[in-house]
C-alpha cells in the first residue's frame, strides 16, 4: 500500500510514537504571531523554560491587531517583540514590514514543499498550498514547538478531493471552496488532511491554491495539501535558487513527497466546477452556502476585501476590475486591507489603490483587524457585510453581525450595488 | 490531577464554534482567569443565558464537532477559569480536542446514541456527574434516576492528564 503526501511527510519526520496512532514529528517551521504567542511566552517563563528550539526556524509578526488598538494589544506586541530580540529571531515582523501571517510567510518563501509547520492559527492550513503539512495548534502545543521544535498529531487519514471541469469566467476558488465546504460540511474532513487534485487545481496559481487550502479547517481539515508541481517551483525559485542547479532538479527533489498511485485514502471526492456559480454564505456556518444569484438582492452595511483568503496581489486585481470606473452605494461603506506590504506596494504601482479609493474604498494597512472582529472595522449590532474572509460565525466581525462570504470579485459587485450581486465578470454558461 | 465531577450544563447543539465559546475581542487578555466573565457569551441557543445557566456548572454535554473554527486554548480556559474540566460529545475538532487534554482537561467523545440517550434523559433537569478515572466511567445523577456510560482514552490522552500537560511531558521526554 503506498502513502499519501501527509504520510510521507510525516514519515520523514518521525520523532516517536507514544502510543499507537499519535506520532511525535520534528517541526521545519514555528510561526508566530502577537495573540496565541504571549500565552506560551507567559508560560513558559513562568515555568523557568524561556527558550527557543531554534532561532531560525521560528518566524514571527504581529498582524492581529496592529497598529496596536489599545494597551492590551500594544502589551501583547510588547511581549512578542521582546521576546524575539530576546532570542535573536530574525525573521519578525514588527509593524511597517509586517502582514497578515498565511499571506506573509509564503511570499518570504518560508514553507517549502515536505515541511513540517506549526502555528497557534486555525489558518495554518494554507500553507498546505506548497505541499506542505502545516496545522494550527492551540497555545500548549505552540509552546512545546517554541521549545522542543515538535508536536504531536494523530496518523494523517487523508481525504483526496479530485477538482474537474472548467472553471466558468468569473468563478474563482473562493467560489470552488466554499462550494466544497457546503458540500462536506463543517465537520466534513475533521481529523482529516485533504489532499486537494485534478485538473483544476493543476491549473490555478499558488495564490488560488492558498485559497483553497485556506477554508480547509471550514471543513474541520488539518491540513490542506497541493502537490507540489513547476507552479509551486516557479513561485519559491527566488528562494531556493541557490540550493538546486535548475528548476528541474527542485521539482524533482520535491516531487518525493507526491502521493503514490496506490495511496490510500478514507475517501475520495469528486468536485466537478464546470456548472459551479459565484457562491455566498448565508448563515452562521461556513457550510450555509447558496449561489450568489439566490441570494441576490440581500443589503449589507460594509464590504470588506482582505485577510488570508482573499487578501493577495490576485484578489485586489479582481476586485479592481470590477470597480474601475464605477462608485459604491451610498448606503455601503467598503474597505480594503492589503494582506501585506509586498501586496499594497504591487496595488500601488498598479494603479488599483486608486481604482479602490476612486470607488470610495477606505484603504488600510496590511492587518488581519476585521476580519476577526478587533480593529478596522468592526461591525455593530444588526449589520451586515459582505467579506472576502473565512468565517462567518456569530459575533466573528462584531457582535449581533452577520457576515456573508464570497469571492473579492463578488464583493466589488455588491459593494457597487449595495446588494449582493454577481459581478460582471461572471456570465452565467447556463442561464435559466 | 484536576477534578472531573459535578453538575452538568446541556447544550443541545452540534457545530458550537471557539468564537461562541470566547469571542476574539476578549483574546487580548493574557491572564486566564480574566476570561471567567465571558464564557459563551455569543452562544447560539435558544433560551441560553450564560449568567444564570453556568452556575456551580463543572461538565459540559453537547453534542457532534464541538470547539469547531479558531485553534484559541482560550477556549478550555475559559472553561477552566469557570470550573468546566469536561467536556463530553459526540466528536470534538482536532484542534480542540487537542487543547483540552495539553491542558490536563478532558475531552470525552461517546457514541451518538448514548449522547442522545443522555439528553433525553437529563436535560433541563438538574444533572450531576462523578468522574470515576480508573474505571473510566461516568455517572449521570438526577433525582432518583442514574446512568453509567464508559468512556475510551489512549494511553497518551491519559499520560497528559496525569501530568498536568503537555509541556511537561515534552520536555522531559524530546
Ligand atoms: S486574516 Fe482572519 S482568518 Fe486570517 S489569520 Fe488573520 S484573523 Fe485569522
Amino acid at each position: 500500500m503506498g502513502n499519501t503526501i501527509a504520510e510521507k511527510i510525516f514519515a520523514t519526520h518521525l520523532v516517536d510514537t507514544p502510543a499507537s496512532g499519535v506520532n511525535v514529528i520534528r517541526l521545519d517551521a514555528v510561526f508566530c504571531h502577537e495573540i496565541t504567542t504571549p500565552g506560551a511566552i507567559l508560560d513558559l517563563m513562568a515555568r523557568g523554560k524561556d527558550r527557543v528550539f531554534d532561532p531560525a526556524r521560528i518566524k514571527a509578526v504581529i498582524d492581529h491587531v496592529t497598529p496596536a488598538k489599545d494597551s492590551k494589544t500594544a502589551t501583547q506586541g510588547l511581549i512578542l517583540r521582546q521576546w524575539a530580540r530576546r532570542h535573536n529571531i530574525i525573521d519578525f515582523f514588527d509593524i511597517g514590514r509586517n502582514g497578515v501571517c498565511h499571506a506573509l510567510f509564503p511570499e518570504k518563501g518560508f514553507v517549502r514543499p515536505g515541511y513540517t509547520v506549526i502555528m497557534g492559527d486555525s489558518h495554518t492550513c494554507t500553507h498546505g498550498a506548497f505541499g506542505a503539512f502545516a496545522a494550527g495548534v492551540g497555545t500548549t502545543d505552540l509552546e512545546v514547538g517554541i521549545l522542543k521544535g515538535v508536536c504531536a498529531f494523530r496518523s494523517p487519514e487523508t481525504l483526496k478531493v479530485e477538482i474537474t471541469g472548467t472553471m466558468a469566467p468569473g468563478v474563482f476558488a473562493k467560489d470552488v471552496i466554499l462550494s466544497l465546504i457546503g458540500r462536506i460540511g463543517v465537520g466534513g474532513a475533521t481529523n482529516k488532511v485533504i489532499e486537494f487534485g485534478g485538473p483544476v487545481v493543476a491549473a490555478m496559481d499558488m495564490e488560488a491554491r492558498m485559497t483553497l487550502c485556506n477554508m480547509a479547517i471550514e471543513a474541520g481539515g488539518t491540513c490542506g495539501i497541493c502537490a507540489p508541481d513547476a507552479v509551486t517551483v516557479d513561485y519559491l525559485w527566488p528562494f531556493i535558487a541557490a540550493d538546486y542547479p535548475n528548476r528541474e532538479a527542485a521539482l524533482a527533489a520535491y516531487q518525493r513527497f507526491n502521493p503514490d498511485p496506490d495511496a490510500h485514502y478514507v475517501d475520495t471526492i469528486v468536485h466537478d466546477v464546470s456548472d459551479l456559480t459565484p457562491q455566498v454564505t448565508f448563515d452562521y456556518k461556513p457550510d450555509q452556502v447558496k449561489s450568489v444569484a439566490e441570494m441576490a438582492g440581500a443589503p449589507v452595511d460594509q464590504v470588506y476585501i482582505g485577510s488570508c483568503t482573499n487578501g493577495r496581489i490576485s484578489d485586489l486585481r479582481a476586485a479592481a476590475k470590477v470597480l474601475e470606473g464605477r462608485r459604491i452605494a451610498d448606503t455601503v461603506r467598503a474597505i480594503v486591507s492589503p494582506a501585506t506590504p509586498q501586496v499594497y506596494q504591487e496595488a500601488l504601482k498598479e494603479g488599483l489603490i486608486e481604482i479602490f479609493m476612486d470607488a470610495g474604498f477606505c484603504v488600510t494597512n496590511p492587518t488581519c483587524g476585521a476580519c476577526l472582529g478587533m480593529s478596522n472595522g468592526v461591525l455593530a449590532e444588526g449589520e451586515v457585510c459582505a467579506s472576502t474572509t473565512n468565517r462567518n460565525f456569530y459575533g466573528r466581525m462584531g457582535k449581533g453581525a452577520l457576515v456573508h462570504l464570497m469571492s473579492p470579485a463578488t464583493a466589488a459587485a455588491t459593494a457597487i450595488e449595495g446588494v449582493i450581486t454577481n459581478s460582471p465578470l461572471f456570465t452565467d454558461p447556463q442561464p435559466a | 490531577m484536576k477534578s472531573f465531577s459535578g453538575n452538568v450544563l446541556f447544550l443541545d447543539r452540534s457545530d458550537i464554534n471557539t468564537d461562541e465559546i470566547i469571542p476574539a475581542k476578549y483574546l487580548t487578555e493574557v491572564e486566564r482567569q480574566k476570561l471567567k466573565p465571558y464564557l459563551l457569551e455569543d452562544l447560539k441557543l435558544a433560551g441560553f443565558d450564560p449568567k444564570r445557566d453556568l452556575q456551580e456548572k463543572r461538565v459540559v454535554l453537547s453534542r457532534a464537532n464541538f470547539g469547531c473554527g479558531s485553534s484559541r486554548e482560550h477556549a478550555p480556559w475559559a472553561l477552566e477559569a469557570n470550573g468546566i474540566h469536561v467536556v463530553v460529545a459526540e466528536s470534538f475538532a482536532r484542534i480542540f480536542r487537542q487543547n483540552m487534554f495539553n491542558c490536563g482537561l478532558l475531552a470525552l467523545e461517546l457514541p451518538a446514541d448514548i449522547v442522545d440517550g443522555l439528553f433525553t434523559a437529563f436535560a433541563g433537569r438538574a444533572t450531576r456527574v462523578d468522574t470515576d478515572w480508573q474505571a473510566r466511567q461516568l455517572t449521570f445523577r438526577s433525582g432518583g434516576d442514574q446512568r453509567t456510560v464508559h468512556f475510551d482514552l489512549s494511553d497518551f490522552d491519559s499520560d497528559l492528564v496525569e501530568a498536568g500537560g503537555w509541556v511537561e511531558y515534552a520536555d522531559s521526554k524530546y
